[in-house]
């Protein structure tokens, strides 16, 4: 006899567990692609003036506002674009991984002022 | 007894949303890296799996707090520029800092790398938050699927942790000032 209740019952989801790896995919690289553009922008605001004030949404946050904002919206839409093509797919996860791994960590340097200067030659 | 408003927001930011995401993200760090290990799937009735989703969820929300409030409310103040001939930069605190070669680093290191840095815990988290609830318990099912997460939150752990470090830092050499004055407590006479 089973007296759970139905919020004690244990879940076992169909869905979940034929769902392929693509959506978990789209999903690892475009964070990875996100964190990079993100560097990348803060880097150029950092090189250029003219960049800095293109980047400059909010004037009391600086090149700050732009550089994350553009970074955040494309980041979803490189999810949202990628998540549309790979969902119902299996796709070759340990390169899509990989890369996007090589972005997270490019991303990381590229923050690291000592880094940006280094390739600036500030 | 008093605080400023620019030290309570400053507060809020740090204490409040940044720290508490820290801690948060460890503990998802600790449970993904806990499933490398286990020998039988968990499983969770429906109460505990949504249990789950509002932890995770509640782990982006902060991470999101903290990097908007960091940027739209503490970072413009940080960053104000001192009139001409200000007598004091006690409540310019990039200035202060730039003022001396001693603290001038926190900022050319610690904010700069902060600043920037901190925006990929939120960005990964927001991910793993995603994946988590999308796959549930067949995440085991996938383990290249879930070795990315545990690589992507440690490295979330580790920006926020070097937001949180040097914010901590720079605060406690120039910290923001000002604003309302709100008295906590009144000392009796």
């Amino acid at each position: 006899m089973n007296s759970r209740s139905p919020a004690q019952a244990a879940v076992p989801n169909s869905a979940e567990s034929s769902l392929p790896n693509g959506l978990g995919a789209a999903a690892i690289l475009s964070a990875g692609i996100g964190c990079f553009l993100l560097s990348i922008f803060a880097v150029a605001a950092d090189a250029s003036k003219p960049v800095a004030k293109f980047f400059t949404y909010y004037v009391p946050t600086g090149p700050l506002s732009g550089v994350s904002t553009t970074a955040s919206v494309l980041w979803l839409l490189t999810w949202f674009a990628l998540a549309r093509v790979w969902s119902l797919r299996t796709v070759a996860l340990v390169k899509i991984n990989v890369a996007a791994f090589v972005f997270l960590v490019l991303g990381i340097l590229l923050t690291f002022p000592p880094f940006a200067d280094l390739l600036l030659r500030k | 007894m008093e605080v400023s408003s620019r030290a309570l927001f400053t507060q809020l930011h740090g204490l409040l949303f940044g720290a508490f995401f820290l801690l948060a993200i460890f503990a998802v760090v600790v449970e993904l890296w806990r499933t490398l290990y286990e020998i039988e799937p968990r499983t969770l009735t429906r109460a505990g799996r949504s249990l789950e989703h509002y932890y995770l969820i509640a782990t982006v929300l902060l991470g999101w707090a903290a990097v908007l409030t960091g940027a739209y409310i503490v970072y413009p103040w940080y960053r104000a520029i001192p009139p001409a001939g200000a007598a004091s930069l006690a409540q310019y605190p990039q200035a202060l800092l730039k003022s001396s070669p001693a603290t001038a680093g926190w900022h050319s290191l610690g904010m700069e790398w902060k600043e920037h840095v901190a925006w990929f815990a939120p960005i990964v988290m927001t991910m793993v938050a995603y994946v988590s609830i999308q796959y549930g318990f067949s995440i085991r099912k996938h383990p290249h699927l879930r070795n990315a997460l545990l690589v992507f939150v440690l490295v979330a752990f580790f920006a926020a942790g070097v937001a949180g470090y040097f914010g901590a830092e720079i605060d406690d050499h120039a910290p923001v000032q000002g604003g309302v004055i709100y008295h906590l407590l009144q000392e009796a006479r």
